[in-house]
């Protein structure tokens, strides 16, 4: 197992190499960032002496070698347009797209599972077929559209919630957060709900099927032989069985919340790493978009490599190792 | 039971208590959101409107702007010309930091050099500085600057250059402003706190004695750059105004019982590059192929594709009314502004014409480039005109891009009709030497100029311009270039920008010409 983790971590290495290096040439390619930033009525020399600070007169296989070298030392660059270390940019916009993603798995948690048993044992019923046609509308209704629906409903003509921003923050361990203030957790709300939408469905959907086989098997008839009470049945038995499918998914989807809040943040003016990104791929900011899906490749790889392990740990019958070729 | 009886009327007198707190404070606590956030909270980072914007709200220049682009006194009561070569400026009585401390004349020197340390600037304020060559402090609230050669455009650059504490801000970097630190300014207002990409909070500062006092005793500006998110704040009544109205909501602002609609003609003057060079990488015959001779060079074609625009149906359909069509390159008022020059009238016979005259009577093909994501509605332009130049037989075709791929790109010359927008036109000189001057990076002359026009005559007017202290004739000279541009068609102007503004009824607002949205400018009725 411990050979499976190191010969996966020395493979993301050159995943990330890989990576780094497209982006590098990608944004190079497009042009000089130096044109978009400064005033249009500076002088040659000026714009020369910008992009000399930039690093940006060096051929590109050098500023790559240098990039390399520093990042090594963990140092991956000053941002163009704000002059602040990248690491540092993202990790001061981290905790609100965090907390999002957290709050976003919480309710595709709290509402799907139940939502979806209830579908699963109601199959026939009014609520079932209602439930299962909400997930594919969660499925299919694109986000940016639903958030400003959201907007709209909640914030305009019900004024129950607040339109955007994130309100009050509190320190948890030093770190800002929304959801210890209650005008922290008003502005949460909503693009948290709207940021889980696909996961409630998904969520929904795994626990539909799961009930559904699960409630076939030959365990529960034994049960309800037996004399269970069908409370017990439902909410231990079945539950627990159809749950391990359920964690991975949840677990995996975790990054893709991550990766794809930039949707909501925008529209929901959330401060955090996703805007941050569209800022700056705007404006040919390279060391941030380099850092940044530095950052979320990290992410998914280390993710993954969780869910192997617990996946190896939870179940016997999975044991690590590579299919080799 | 009497205990509780207790309580109960004491939180009931506590609520009570509180809201005679906080009403009257509420109609004191103002919100605006805006469409981008700044990069630093540093007066002297980048030179770019998002960050001004929120920082002369707490800092001041020496000199400002009117909402009409005139110069009017901030920091600065008074300046006055010495001699041919310096400029006096005289403080303001009185003027004090938000820490209490007085502004003096070494503030104003500290912060005229502070530019020039600024490590890694994306776009430094040094352009607006580098032409004082000696700074001298007559007294604690006169000080005297010095050009190498008559530089009658010093006092409007000085618009751009804010003056800090030097107490306050030696030795710190431009992060840590965003902290706070630093953050002591002779403006209307003063710092609370910054939340980076979300909000800034304000509140008037007691020491300011300038002519902008804040009728509101907090400020929040919101950043919120989607447009219809920022118009669902407003609806929602989380801010009480938004700048930048998207314009297919413009109608239905306008028509809302609780809101109300401001707009100003802004100094973005929104334009078609029309290439200069011998053979032009996108005009081609109608097969496609590159033609060998440039129809763009013959002035005649260049006056068929501005007859060929109807600017009229470009405001009304695709603007809805926020555009103002201009055939002068700087704002009215400007030095500069030739009343005698009048937006091109839609006429597609006479283009035609024009076009028949030059060898073209069945027109030929183009490709016009443009921005998707920097205009207001700048690629639904960029279609409209093509469809306008289809009419008279140019075969147009269009493609947009981001911005962060169409300005490295313009700027490598890779365009034949480029849709573009110039902001600076406050001063015919400033749109001049930027786009129309023959090239000369040196100098830095024609640095924008993408269509690589070229005329002696009018550089030789804009030479002298720029060293012509006395402002009347300076204007002529202007005046004279302008009809010479508009004579050679030396770029095709289309129109200025309308600025929009959406606001709860109740306050009133005076636009602002230079998008710059200032909290002291609205007023509660």
């Amino acid at each position: 197992m411990i050979a499976f983790v190191v010969r996966r971590l020395w493979q993301s290495f050159f995943v990330l190499l890989l990576m780094s290096l497209l982006v590098f040439v990608g944004i190079y390619a497009i042009g000089n960032p130096v044109d978009l930033l400064i005033s249009p009525e500076a002088t040659q020399a000026e714009r020369i002496a910008t992009a000399a600070s930039f690093g940006l007169d060096k051929p590109m296989w050098e500023q790559y070698f240098l990039f390399l070298q520093n990042a090594f030392a963990g140092d991956l660059g000053r941002s163009f347009a704000y002059s602040t270390p990248a690491l540092l940019l993202i990790l001061q916009r981290m905790p609100a797209t965090l907390e999002l993603a957290v709050a976003a798995t919480l309710i595709s948690i709290l509402l799907g599972l139940p939502l979806g048993l209830w579908a699963g044992l109601r199959r026939n019923g009014f609520a079932g077929k209602a439930i299962m046609a909400f997930s594919v509308l969660g499925f299919s209704l694109p986000t940016f559209w639903v958030g400003l629906m959201l907007i709209m409903l909640f914030s305009v003509y019900l004024g129950w919630l607040p339109s955007s921003g994130r309100g009050e923050t509190a320190l948890l361990f030093g770190v800002p957060v929304s959801f210890l203030t209650l005008d922290g957790l008003k502005h949460l709300l909503l693009p948290a709900f709207n940021l889980s939408l696909f996961n409630i469905a998904l969520v929904i959907r795994l626990t539909h099927a799961g009930t559904q086989e699960a409630l076939l098997q030959d365990y529960v008839k034994f049960a309800r032989a037996k004399g269970l009470s069908n409370g017990r049945i439902i909410g231990v038995h079945v539950l627990k069985n159809i749950l391990i499918p359920i964690v991975t998914v949840i677990a995996l989807q975790f990054g893709a919340l991550i990766a794809f809040a930039i949707v909501t943040e925008s529209i929901f003016a959330w401060p955090g790493m996703g805007k941050l990104i569209i800022d700056s791929i705007r404006v040919l900011d390279r060391p941030v978009v380099v850092a940044y899906l530095l950052m979320t490749t990290t992410l998914f790889i280390v993710l993954n490599l969780v869910v192997d392990v617990l996946y190896s740990l939870l179940d016997p019958r999975v044991r690590l190792s590579d299919v080799k070729g | 039971m009497f205990k509780k009886i207790g309580l109960l009327r004491f939180l009931g007198s506590a609520l009570v208590a509180l809201c005679c707190v906080c009403t009257p404070a509420m109609a004191q606590d103002f919100k605006m959101a805006m469409s981008s956030p700044p990069t630093s909270m540093d007066p002297h980072f980048q030179n770019i409107t998002t960050n001004a914007n929120v920082i002369e709200h707490m800092f001041e220049p020496l000199v400002m702007r009117d909402p009409n682009g005139k110069l009017v006194p901030a920091l600065a009561e008074s300046w006055s010309l010495i001699n041919g070569l310096t400029w006096e400026f005289k403080i303001r009585k009185g003027a004090r930091f938000s820490d209490g401390s007085p502004v003096t004349a070494e503030d104003v020197i500290y912060s005229l050099d502070r530019p020039a340390t600024i490590k890694n600037s994306p776009a430094s304020f040094n352009l607006f500085t580098k032409a004082i060559l000696n700074k001298k402090i007559v007294d604690s609230a006169t000080v005297r600057l010095t050009t190498g050669q008559p530089s009658p455009l010093l006092p409007q650059d000085l618009v751009y250059l804010i003056i800090v504490s030097k107490k306050a801000t030696e030795g710190l970097s431009s992060d840590d402003f965003a902290s706070g630190k630093g953050m002591v300014g002779s403006g209307p207002y003063k710092f609370v706190k910054f939340l980076r990409d979300d909000r800034i909070e304000m509140e008037r500062s007691d020491t300011y004695n300038g002519p902008n006092k804040s009728p509101w005793a907090t400020v929040t500006i919101r950043f919120i750059s989607n447009a219809s998110t920022r118009l669902a704040a407003l609806l929602a009544g989380d801010v009480q105004a938004i700048e930048n109205v998207p314009t297919p909501d413009i109608e239905r602002v306008r028509k809302d019982p609780k809101l109300s609609l401001v707009t100003k003609t802004s100094e973005r003057m929104v334009f078609l590059f029309a290439d200069w060079r011998d053979k032009s990488p996108f005009v081609t015959d109608k097969n496609g192929a590159v033609l060998p001779r440039n129809p763009l060079k013959d002035v005649r074609v260049r006056h068929a594709l501005s007859m060929a625009i109807n600017r009229d149906a470009i405001r009304e359909r695709v603007m809805e009314g926020l555009s103002e069509s201009t055939e002068n390159l700087s704002i009215p008022g400007s030095s500069g502004y030739n009343t005698s020059l009048k937006a091109q009238k839609f006429d597609p016979e006479g283009a035609k014409k024009l076009l028949a005259a030059a060898g073209y009577p069945d027109g030929f093909g183009l490709t016009i480039h443009g921005p998707n994501n920097r205009l207001v509605n700048d690629e639904k332009v960029a279609q409209t005109i093509a469809q306008m130049f289809t009419r008279v037989g140019i075969d147009s075709k269009v493609e947009t891009m981001p911005m962060a791929v169409y300005a490295p790109r313009g700027a490598k010359y890779e365009f034949s009709v480029a849709l573009i927008a110039w902001g600076g036109s406050n001063d015919l000189t400033s749109p001049m030497r930027a786009l129309i001057a023959c090239e000369d990076p040196a100098k830095g002359l024609g640095v924008v100029n993408w269509s690589k026009y070229c005329n002696p005559k009018v550089d030789e007017i804009l030479t002298r311009a720029l060293v012509t202290m006395d402002d009347p004739a300076r204007s002529k000279m202007l005046q004279e270039a302008a009809a010479i541009m508009s004579n050679d068609v030396a770029l095709i102007p289309l129109y200025f920008q309308v600025s929009a503004w959406a606001l709860k009824k109740g306050i009133t607002y005076t636009g602002r010409g230079d998008e710059r949205t200032y909290a002291y400018n609205f007023k509660p009725q």
